[in-house]
């Protein structure tokens, strides 16, 4: 150990030392800021959508004293009475000294023109009312909404805001009164699109994913099991099964908007089912998860020990019974959790509905597979896109119950996996 | 609502079937000794039974309603008078809606005329024969085959072995769907990308300098000849992913190597799904984010310093995106990390390496396949992606190398020419499908190199 040689290595290393372990310092906190900053990128993310979108949730609300005029339900049919009629009137009685006629205008521009629908909706269930006068809450227009939720500035310049000073002195007027609150949101749970922010709300664009998830699920679930069971339990070592297996990773790659390609040129053009319709967003996203269940579905038929299939086959069962009866029982959780984890795929997935029409303004909440309906994620496109301060918090609020579908689902893919694994 | 009845009938007589030929197979058991002289399970004959009544008559119910609308329209459209029945090919087909809307009791467009309300008529009756008719073609079907397959029940029939056989076809065509659905991919943007090439030469498109798709409904409009120089489209695209390459590549593969070779298990366990919650997010909420926060953001920061920024810019799309990339490039090195075998991280430890060290000169070269695979798969995943770039990056197809300008992509050209009124013969909308082809084509290769470099590597250490 003393020869003079080794000391002068040792010297060398132990000189080389302290930069070393710089440098693996330096390189471990890279490593960690990495890790930092992936994850500040999903908080900043996650929090941007959250701050704006919980207000979507509380919407303002104004109380007016309708006089359900008897004079305008004279006829049978009550949908036909003049209910906007019935709100200016009872705006007017409430500000007599409005007369000018922009300023009436103004004035009616503070309460939502859903109003007249929701007075109809109370009416027909109480008849009664006719001839009474009535204190309603009514939704307010989304600038008023705006104004009440802090996003319009009333120390900027009138020109410069969407509520004029008159307007502001009314709304003034009805809070010293009482007469405006916030309350909880459940229109934006219960109706459709439409172009008034304060009336547009999910429940159609719900009602259309789980049409389209149905139909995917329904397709993509049996013939991909059907698929994954053919290549692993049956298909001889080939050319062909080759050239499925390089094939169907590929699938799995491809861009989706391609698939919406294919969707518009096949099943639109060709086969002439009507665009924008649950049915042919479900068959687009079948043809896009198809992939990814089988590939999920082979791994869990993989992770199945071949004794057990040896055990099947040398107490004398078929090869169809082997897999009916052992192999497929207990691959089906692993399966099942590929199924939702592809199902939680195609409910984000937007580019390939845009090609085939989904993206059309549709109010009607759908019936069925073949009514004209449009997605969760195509919704928050299509109100991302619109300019209103107010669609922008509804965007928000929808990609925040999106985010919510998506994480049950996961949830449930995670439990599933935990509960039902079995470790060889 | 009649052509469901026979669908149901064919589930239920199905269903009676089975119990039908189980029983037979029971009966004719006695004959031989009990079930154990049976060639097949019960249950199987009854099986054969199901599939031999059922599947003639589900084809034959497949085939009538692909093609009832067709022939009925047909039918329609022979009958109608001569002077609707002559008009041109649009106009007739604009007639026959009419009658459709109409026998669905929809609104139309124009007050129907008398002709119209007839032709309505007639077709609403034909589709009740047509209904009636297929009904009696499946139940004789059903209880002709069916009738035929119990007759053929004997204790010697291989009922099982044809009944296996049967499934393992259906079985076979399942996963034969993935092969149709390429073709049908291939096929289908193929076609109208030729026909895309018979307007614009193909050199044109592909070395062309100018992208402007607009063409005008008349010759005499300004900027009546769209141009279809596919260059910028395919710079912007570059552009884009280059960018989402060098945010999602070092802060991915950084992240990958800290959790697979410094992280603790506590913190790998905790670390790891959050960072899978990013891939999870779907795309339209990142293309929101870019819009509403990153890119403001960047163009007030680029503004404070003295710079324009375009409110599109390509920097804040590329950035999301790759932002979005992040998991998909540390899921995948960490696979491939995980893959080099533990000795050879142990030999470089013992002759005294600290562990950057390591990481540096053992583990990464011998990981390098791996990565570049997992890189080349990201870079098709960047240039394929839609919906953050049609939110957030432009429309204008600029060729600038300026990332802060706004650019466009091959997807947000597709989304763009393609959302909307369409006419199959506009060289426009065909300009989407000549796009696509390329997308397709050339994220399959870069798709197949990716998983053939993936797949030899992992081979290499198994």
């Amino acid at each position: 150990m003393d020869n003079p040689a080794n000391k002068q290595t040792i010297d060398r290393v132990n000189k080389g030392l302290s930069r070393r372990y710089r440098a693996e310092r330096r390189f471990r906190i890279f490593g960690a800021s990495a890790i930092l900053l992936a994850l500040s990128f999903l908080v900043l993310l996650f929090s941007s959508i959250f701050s704006t979108g919980y207000k979507a949730f509380q919407q303002t609300f104004i109380q007016i004293d309708i006089f359900f005029d008897p004079a305008e339900f004279t006829r049978e049919n009550l949908s036909t009475a003049n209910f906007p009629g019935l709100i200016k009137s009872s705006l007017s009685v409430m500000f007599p000294e409005v007369t000018s006629r922009g300023d009436r205008k103004d004035l009616y521009y503070l309460i939502s023109p859903g109003a007249s629908f929701q007075l109809m909706d109370v009416l027909k269930e109480n008849t009664a009312l006719i001839g009474t006068t009535r204190k309603i809450w009514v939704p307010a227009n989304d600038d008023v909404d705006m104004l009440y939720k802090g996003n319009i500035d009333r120390t900027r310049p009138e020109s410069e805001r969407r509520i004029n000073d008159n307007q502001l002195t009314w709304l003034d007027k009805l809070s010293a009164e009482g007469r405006v609150k916030k309350r909880f949101n459940s229109s934006f749970f219960t109706s459709g699109d439409s172009r008034e922010p304060e009336l547009a709300g999910i429940w159609g664009a719900t009602r259309g994913s789980f049409y389209t998830l149905l139909i995917t699920l329904s397709l993509s679930f049996p013939m991909g099991v059907a698929a994954a069971v053919y290549l692993e339990e049956f298909a001889p070592k080939n050319r062909w099964t080759d050239i499925i297996e390089v094939n169907i990773n590929n699938l799995a790659a491809v861009p989706s908007i391609v698939y919406g390609l294919l969707g518009l040129a096949v099943f639109i053009n060709f086969f002439g089912i009507p665009r924008s319709t649950p049915l042919v967003g479900g068959l687009v996203l079948t043809m896009m998860t198809l992939p990814i269940i089988i590939i999920a579905s082979r791994a869990s038929l993989k992770s199945v020990p071949p004794s057990i299939r040896e055990a099947a086959l040398g107490i004398g069962a078929s090869k169809m019974q082997m897999v009916a009866h052992h192999v497929l029982p207990l691959a089906l959780p692993g399966m099942l959790t590929g199924t939702i984890i592809g199902m939680a795929h195609a409910l984000g997935e937007t580019a390939p509905l845009l090609m085939i029409g989904m993206v059309a303004f549709i109010v009607d909440v759908p019936h069925g597979i073949t009514d004209a309906a449009t997605v969760l994620p195509v919704q928050i496109f299509l109100w991302s896109d619109s300019p209103e301060r107010a669609f922008m918090e509804r965007t928000s609020a929808a990609i925040m119950v999106l985010l919510a579908f998506l994480f049950l689902m996961n949830a449930a893919a995670v439990f599933l996996r935990k509960r039902f694994e079995i470790k060889w | 609502m009649i052509s469901s009845y026979s669908f149901i009938i064919i589930l239920i007589s199905g269903l009676g079937f089975y119990f039908l030929g189980r029983a037979k197979a029971l009966t004719v058991s006695r004959s031989c000794g009990g079930v154990k002289g049976l060639h097949s399970l019960p249950c199987h004959y009854g099986m054969l039974t199901t599939l031999w009544c059922a599947l003639p008559a589900l084809l034959i119910f497949v085939v009538w309603h692909a093609a009832q609308p067709h022939v009925i329209t047909s039918l329609v459209v022979a009958d109608l008078p001569a002077e609707i029945g002559n008009l041109p090919q649009n106009e007739l087909s604009l007639v026959i809606n009419d009658i459709r809307n109409i026998v669905s009791g929809n609104i139309t467009t124009t007050s129907p005329n008398p002709a119209i309300q007839q032709a309505a008529q007639h077709y609403r009756s034909l589709e009740e024969i047509s209904a009636r008719s297929l009904t009696a073609v499946v139940l004789t079907l059903i209880l002709f085959a069916g009738m035929m397959a119990h007759q053929k029940i004997s204790p010697s029939l291989k009922a099982r072995n044809k009944v296996e056989k049967l499934v393992e076809i259906v079985l076979l065509l399942c996963s034969a769907f993935a092969i149709l659905i390429t073709i049908g991919i291939v096929l289908s943007v193929l076609f109208e990308a030729l026909r895309f090439f018979k307007v614009i030469p193909f050199t044109d498109f592909l070395f062309g300098l100018s992208w402007s798709p607009q063409t005008s409904i008349r010759a005499d409009q300004v900027g009546s000849s769209g141009a279809f120089g596919a260059v910028p489209v395919f710079a912007g695209t570059a552009m884009i992913a280059l960018i989402a390459m060098l945010v999602a590549v070092p802060i991915g593969l950084m992240s990958a190597i800290y959790l697979s070779e410094y992280a603790g298990n506590r913190f790998r366990t905790v670390a790891k799904p959050l960072l899978e919650i990013l891939a999870g997010i779907p795309t339209v909420v990142y293309g929101f984010f870019a819009a509403l926060t990153v890119a403001p953001f960047i163009r007030d920061a680029g503004e404070m310093i003295g710079l324009s920024v375009s409110s599109e810019s390509a920097l804040a799309a590329g950035l999301v995106m790759g932002i979005m990339i992040i998991p998909f490039v540390s899921s995948l090195s960490d696979d491939v990390i995980h893959a080099v075998p533990q000795s050879m991280r142990d030999g470089a430890l013992a002759l005294g390496a600290t562990k950057y060290e390591t990481v540096r000169h053992v583990i990464i070269p011998a990981a390098l396949p791996g990565i570049v695979g997992g890189v080349l798969l990201a870079v098709s995943r960047a240039i394929g992606e839609t919906m953050i770039v049609v939110m957030a990056a432009g429309l204008s197809a600029n060729l600038t190398a300026n990332p802060l300008k706004a650019v466009t992509t091959v997807t947000v050209q597709i989304v763009t020419l393609l959302v909307g009124d369409q006419e199959f013969d506009s060289p426009k909308t065909l300009a989407a499908f000549a796009l696509g082809l390329l997308l397709f084509a050339f994220t399959l290769v870069l798709n197949i190199i990716a998983l053939y470099v993936v797949r030899k590597y992992r081979e290499q250490y198994e």
